[in-house]
This record gives C-alpha cells, structure tokens and sequence, in this order.
C-alpha cells in the first residue's frame, strides 16, 4: 500500500534523492568535480553504514569490526583486479581461479567472500554478547588487518593500486559521473531490500532479539541462527560497498579495516540514527561533509569530532534524522 | 492412572553454595492447574527456568509428553507445546500489543527465514493474533505500543504470548505479581476458564488465587518439595503450616 | 641453540605479557567495577608513554620520567573520570564505546599539537641497561627482566589489595551489588574515581615502560589496546586472575608465533611459501587463540563470577 502524504518524512526524503540525482549536473556547472568523487564516497559509507544498522540498529548487536567487511570486500576487488592484469592465476588448487576486472565477476565475489568471513566471525562472536561481543569483533577485525598487512604478495602495509576501475558492458566506469550513479542506484536498491528485510518475518524476529533474546527463545525462535544471518547480510552489504570504495579509490590498503573505520561506521549509524532505514545515509553524509568542513579550517580538526562525538552521545542519542524526522512522524 | 504430561525428577540447581532447586520431582498431568507454592527463595522461579529450558540443570531429568527433554533447547521445548510467561513482564515494549502476539504465533508457523512479504499485513499471523487478543480482553489496545499499556494490561498481553504458541502445558512464573485486587480476579477467572483447554504449572503468591484455582499444590521450602496433594491437603498438613506458614511450636 | 633461542623469546613473550597485564588489570577493574568500557584506556598508555619520554629529553633521567609520569597519568586518567566518563556509568555500552572513541581522537589530536607527529624515543635507563645471563651463555637484557619483575609485584600488590584490605572489600562489593555499597554509605563516587585512577595509573606505567623498547608515537596505545581486549575475553571480563592468566597466554603465543611459525612451517613448505603462511598464521595466531577460547569457555577461562 503507497500512501503519498506530503509528510515531514516523505518531504526530507524526496528533496535528499533529487537532491543526490541532481549532484553532478550541479558540480559540473560549477566545475567542481571533486564534489562527484567526495559525493561518491558518501554514498558509498552510506551503503556499509545501512548495512551496519541492520546488526546494530535493528538486531542489537553492538559490532566494533564492521570494517573487516568493507575491507575484505575492497581486497578481493584488488586482488582478482591485480592477477587480471597479470594474467596470473590466483589459485591453482584445488581449483584454477583467474583474477578478472570484471563488475558482473568481480564484485558478486567480494560480497560472498565477505558474506563467508562474516559466518565465521560471526559464527564466532554470537555466542557470546554485551561487551564481550564489542570486544571481539574489533579483535577480529584488527585480526584481518594484520592478515592483510602480512600479505607481502599484495603490498602489504603499503596495500595494493588497481590500473583502473572494473568495468561492466558498455558503461565507463572510469567516469566520475557514471561510477557515482551506479553507486546511488547501488544505495538505493539495498536500502530497499533492507526496507523489505526488516519488515518481513524475518525482521520481526531480529528486532525481537533485540529487545529481549530470552523471550524470543521462549517462544520458540532458535535466535542464534537468525541473529548469525543477519550477521552475514550485514557483512555482504559491508562487502559490497568496499568493492565500490576499492573502485572510487582505485586503490586498497589495510588501513581500509583499521579499528578506525570501524568505530567511523559506527559513528554514523548513530549521529544519523541507529535503527531507521534513511538515518545511516544522514549520518554518513553528516559526518563526512563535518571532516571536510572542520579541516578547511583546522588540521586539528580529530580535537573537535571527538567531542562532539561525545555531545552527540551525551545528548542526542536519537542522531539526526532520528530526531527530526523518524520522532514527529510516530507522535503525528 | 495415566502418564503424567509433565514429569520432573531430582532437579537441582546450585549457584555456588545457594541450593535453588534440590532433588525436586514434580508432575503435572493433561488437563490440570498445578501450582508450586513456597516462601521467598524457595526456588520456584528456578524450577520454572529449569522446565522451560532456560536454565540448565545440574542434575535431574524431565519428561514431557513422554519425551526426555532433559537436555533439550529452550526453542525446541516451545515447539513440543511448553511455553512460559515471566514474572518480570517481558512483552516487546516497542512492538504493538498486536506485534507482540502476532510474533509468538509467527513463532510456530514454520521457520521465519522470509524476507520478503511484510509480516505485519499477514492474514496468517493477523488472523489469530487478533482472536486471542479478543480472547484476553485486549482487542481495543491492538495498535498502542506495549509500552503504553498499564501494568496489568501487560500482564494480560503477556500471558496471551504465552496462549499464542498453542501450548499443551503452559508454564506460569506469577501471573498476578503487581497486580491489584481487580485485575488479579479478572486474571483468576480468565486462567479458571482455560481449565480443561491446556495443563498449568502455576507459580504464585497470592494464596487466594492459589486455593481457588489450583487442582493440586505442591509446596516448596529451599529447592525441596515438602508437601504435594489437594489443596484441602495441603491446608491442613502440619509440615506445611509449620515451615510455609510460621505456625506450630 | 635452538633452547637458548626459544628461552629468549619465551622470556620476551613473557615480558609482553606483563605489560598487557598491565593494561588488562585497570580495564578489567574498571568493568568490573563500574560496568564500564573504556576505549581511551590506550591513550592513558600513550601519555605515560608520553610524559616519561618528555621528562627524560629535559633531564636524561628514565626514572624521574616514570615519577612524574604515574602520577601524571593518574591525573589525567581522574580528570577524563570527571569530566566524561562518570557521566556515562548509566548508559548502555554502545554509548560508553562511541564516547570513549570520540576521547581516543581527542587525546591522539592533542598529543599531535602538543608533541608533533615524529615519534619520541627513550633510551634504557644506565642502571638496567645492560645484560644478565640467565644460564651460562644466555645474555639476556636486565630492562626486560626488570619489566617481568614489577608485574609481579604490581600483580601482588593488586591480589592482597583486593583480597586483604578495606578497599579491596568494597571493589569487590560494589562488583556483585552497587547499590548496596552505596546503601552502606561509602561514597561511591570517590571510590568509582580512585579505582579509575588506580587503572590510569598501571596503563601509564606500562606505558612509561613500553617507551624505551617501542617507538613512543600517536597512536601507539590502540594496538595495546586492542590487545588488551583479547587478553581480557580470554581471561574472563572483571577477573584480575583472567587478566594475567589471558596476558601471560598472549604475550607468549604472540612472541613464540612470531619467531617459530615460519620455521616451523619450512618443514613441509617451500621456504618463501613458508615464510608467507607463517608469518600471516603468526599475526593471527592470538586471534585464533581467542577464537578457540571463546568456542570452548565463551566467559573466559577464569570467569568473575559463578
């Protein structure tokens, strides 16, 4: 059933998605490129973020690794992209496996290598909760830093350049413009199917976990294993957007996983509000748009995001779309 | 006499050197209110946990239905027919009243991996979700978020989760806890008129409610069952009055 | 040669060890305690780090940079207590995590303006800076034994402390039931503030200790922090025993890893290939250490309570 209300929350929607569809014809009038690019990587962040809500906001894991993901899925982007070049084979047993700078090869495999490292850990962590849970997901993603930084094959510490971006048929991803459409049209079909997601059965028993695990054991829900799928959707999503980061950048290196970025992702599901389906994208957009404002002034400007890190804990802990829009619709 | 639906032997649970449980056998058959009675700490909620499910039991064995269950999940008890309601309410605050019971249906109507259709506009899991609510008297509170509902009203919601897995036996940790005088009795009728629908093992304080709607009680003093027998029993066994109630010399 | 090769490492995993001890017994005393995660427990490392090397650039004395940095860091470490954290004992720890983080970015941005961003360097102290052979022909540098030495009597102290005295009595109270102790008129507060600083000040002295073997730079308290982590979920959260227990394991599966997986793997691997595997297992080899600890005991090996 669509019901188009000129609500609150239809309106900030509706002037975010033009706004999104309009950005490059603006930055090209302005001849500001850069903007195309910095816009990318918002959307791109975005795309973790959401997929971090899913855990986070909807499922009430607390994930300090998300990282390891959005990592991983940019590395195996670089590495089927650097034996691609060289023609070399990037497995011999028990299966030949080609490197490729395919789209339509390439990035369905990082989003399934980091669906698996996120069965794992997952796998893993989900036995245990609370704090212990936070701990040992930034344990496990500091693990897959060192992993990659260990791969002395793939750069190592100094990580990996691609030649250029994938491609995909006829379309150049190496243009800005294209490569930032196919990221926003990326952002919006997963935050469909995660609308479907967490409306469907499926996401009543996840938000159920969240509120009170026990009682859904009660009542029959084995919840590990659902808790553990949404684990590993998240970690796909996570995949999927590191693939997109590994090609804006055209560029991989450990310090994609770094605890860092981690805590970053976080940081935005929140300042946008954590457990809303647009709040992430806000939150993305509002973070990273702050670090570019703070550090035209200021290249101190890590002095004054962590504290206001620490106002936002403090004092507004339903982030920004979650107070301004999600709040009125629900009481109106 | 036919096998019992439930049957317990030699639970016991120690945290440390507190013995909750000690050697606790217990029946309830088909069809019966069985309620446990006891003192403060006597250990009646750990028995709960134990037959649930919740907590796992350093010694004794259970059977339901005939089944050892013993070492079985908490999950997988629910879907032989055991289902429990707490006494500290624990309803989904932010999901509707609906929500919540429509969820303990989703809960026995096959697995949940669906991903797709909406749940909340599911004639399956709306259809009988509304009946029970019709059921416990909360039909017109279907669309409030259950952290608008008053005390007693959570109760209800709570109890009618518990109704929604369609259970055979239904494990109740204090239905009435914080209740006042009125609701207690609408609570006390409404479990009387379930009497013959579905087995009840009933943890309770109020003794009105005990001796009214009770088959059999059996009393608990420091994890051990002391007495088991009617309640006409029960009242007037000495080892009773004597360790429950305080009295003799 | 091969024994006098793995005493030397076995005594340097050893030596780790203490001072993730360190590290571990204030975090795990402040969640236990306080049911508080702490992620800025890595900067307090960084400025004993800090502190030290800067009072032995002005006077050439390691020791008066360890006197001024403990108690320095303590301060600091009481001053965060006040300002932020005492705030945030109530929240979830999703909020404790995310404040805590925005404190990390703060100190490390701070230390940046105030240091510069070249690392600082300390030297060993004149007194411990030569060898001491162990066994006949097995040098082994006195600052590093000197290091293995104070953890023990810093766990000493922290064993009779909680075991024996007053307040030990009321940290391990207010661990099973705050309200009480509050109940019983201990002015929780100050208590909260002294264990806080009590745990600022082991991290400074690690951190003080760590300089002159690790290059003293922004940063480097996250990996002891992270580190610190896998210590405290091996060990057990809240268990000062868990905390040594888990340290003393990873710091010498980290130490033994590193210096003995390739090797080891040369046996039925090529040497590159060998060097390659080994050396990735060896980065991860605490990792799966944890891994397999939380699979068989997912409370730690020396749970707090129950």
């Amino acid at each position: 059933m669509v019901r188009l209300k000129l609500t609150l929350k239809t309106c900030v929607l509706l002037t975010g998605l033009v706004f999104l569809l309009v950005l490059p014809l603006i930055a090209s009038a302005l001849e500001e490129q850069f903007y195309i690019g910095m816009f990318s990587r918002i959307l791109i962040y975005a795309l973790a973020a959401v997929s971090l809500d899913l855990i986070l906001g909807y499922g009430g894991m607390v994930s300090f690794g998300h990282a390891a993901f959005f990592g991983t899925g940019a590395y195996v982007v670089g590495i089927l992209a650097f034996h691609g070049v060289e023609n070399s084979a990037l497995l011999h047993w028990p299966l030949t496996l080609l490197g490729t700078e395919n789209v339509l090869l390439s990035w369905p495999v990082a989003v399934l290598v980091s669906a698996v490292l996120a069965a794992v850990i997952g796998a893993i962590s989900l036995r245990t909760s609370g704090v212990y849970f936070i701990m040992i997901t930034l344990a496990f993603a500091q693990m897959m830093y060192f992993f990659f930084i260990s791969l002395e094959k793939y750069g190592g510490d100094d990580g990996l350049s691609l030649l250029q971006r994938n491609s995909v048929g006829g379309i150049d991803l190496g243009d800005d413009t294209n490569f930032y459409y196919l990221c926003l049209a990326l952002l919006i079909g997963f935050l469909f199917l995660c609308h479907r997601l967490v409306n469907s059965r499926f996401g009543m028993v996840i938000q159920g976990c969240k509120e009170n695990e026990r009682r859904m054991g009660a009542l029959g829900f084995p919840t590990y294993r659902y808790k553990l799928l949404c684990f590993v959707i998240a970690g796909a999503g996570a995949g999927l957007s590191g693939a997109l980061m590994a090609n804006l950048a055209e560029f991989v290196s450990p310090s994609l996983m770094h605890w860092r970025i981690s805590g970053e992702i976080l940081v935005m599901v929140i300042l946008g509000g954590m457990g809303t389906l647009f709040g992430p994208v806000f939150g993305a957009a509002g973070l990273l748009l702050l670090e570019e404002f703070l550090s035209i002034y200021t290249e101190h400007w890590m002095l004054f995001l962590g504290p206001a890190m620490i106002l936002v804990v403090l004092f507004a802990r339903r982030g920004l779309y979650g107070s301004f829009v999600e709040k009125r619709e629900k009481n109106g | 006499m036919a096998e019992p639906l439930l049957k317990a032997r030699g639970l016991s649970k120690a945290y440390g050197a507190l013995r909750a449980t000690d050697e606790l056998s217990l029946d309830v058959s088909h069809d019966e209110i069985h309620a446990v009675i006891g003192p403060n700490g006597a250990g009646k909620t750990t028995a709960v946990g134990q037959l649930s499910g919740e907590l796992e039991s350093d010694a004794g064995t259970i059977y339901f239905a005939g089944q050892d269950i013993t070492g079985l999940a908490m999950y997988k008890r629910a879907h032989l027919g055991l289902a429990r309601s707490y006494q500290i309410t624990s309803v989904f605050l932010q999901f509707t009243t609906e929500d919540n019971v429509a969820i303990a249906i989703q809960a026995h109507d096959g697995h949940s991996f669906r991903f797709w259709r909406a749940a909340r506009t599911d004639p399956k899991l709306r259809g009988p979700a509304r009946e029970i609510l019709e059921q416990v008297g909360l039909a017109d509170r279907a669309d409030v978020p259950a952290a608008n509902l008053s005390h007693g009203e959570q109760r209800q919601l709570e109890l009618a989760m518990a109704l929604a897995t369609r259970p055979s036996l239904l494990l109740l940790d204090e239905p009435t806890a914080g209740m006042g005088q009125e609701d207690s009795s609408h609570m006390v009728n409404f479990l009387r008129n379930l009497k013959g629908q579905v087995a009840i093992l009933l943890v309770e304080h109020d003794m009105d409610a005990v001796f009214a709607l009770a088959d059999r009680i059996t009393v608990l003093v420091y994890g051990k069952a002391i007495a088991t027998g009617t309640p006409e029993r029960i009242r007037s066994d000495p080892a009773v009055r004597q360790a429950y109630l305080g009295e003799g010399d | 040669m091969y024994f006098l090769l793995f005493l030397q490492q076995f005594l340097n995993g050893l030596q780790a060890g203490v001072m993730l001890f360190l590290m571990a017994a204030g975090l795990t005393l402040v969640f236990g305690i306080m049911d508080l995660i702490n992620l800025a427990h890595g900067s307090l490392f960084m400025v004993g780090a800090y502190l030290c090397a800067t009072v032995f650039q002005q006077t050439g004395s390691f020791f008066l940079g360890l006197a001024v940095a403990l108690p320095g860091t303590a301060l600091v470490g009481i001053a965060v207590e006040i300002i932020t954290l005492r705030t945030l004992y109530t929240r979830d720890h999703l909020d404790q995590v995310l404040a805590t983080f925005g404190l990390i970015l703060f100190f490390n941005e701070l230390t940046k303006i105030v240091w510069g961003p070249r690392a600082l360097f300390l030297d060993v102290p004149e007194l411990l800076s030569g060898t001491v052979e162990i066994i006949p022909g097995a040098p082994y540098p006195t600052f590093r034994l000197a290091i293995i030495g104070v953890g023990i009597l810093v766990a000493i102290f922290l064993y009779l402390t909680v075991t024996r005295t007053r307040v030990g009595m009321l940290i391990r109270a207010s661990a099973t039931n705050r309200e009480m102790v509050g109940a019983l008129g201990v002015n929780v507060k100050l208590l909260y503030t002294l264990v806080f600083g009590l745990g600022a000040l082991l991290a400074g002295l690690a951190g003080a200790m760590a300089g002159p073997l690790i290059a003293v730079e922004v940063g480097m308290g996250e990996d002891v922090l992270i580190l610190t982590f896998v210590v405290i979920v091996i060990g057990g959260i809240g268990s000062i025993r868990g905390a040594l227990v888990g340290a003393i394991l990873v710091g010498l599966i980290d130490n033994l890893g590193r210096a003995f997986l390739p090797a080891l793997f040369k046996v039925f691997l090529d040497p590159a290939t060998a060097d390659g595997v080994g050396s990735s297992l060896a980065s991860m080899a605490i990792y799966i250490l944890m891994a397999l600890v939380l699979a068989w005991k997912p409370r730690g090996l020396v749970p707090a309570y129950g």
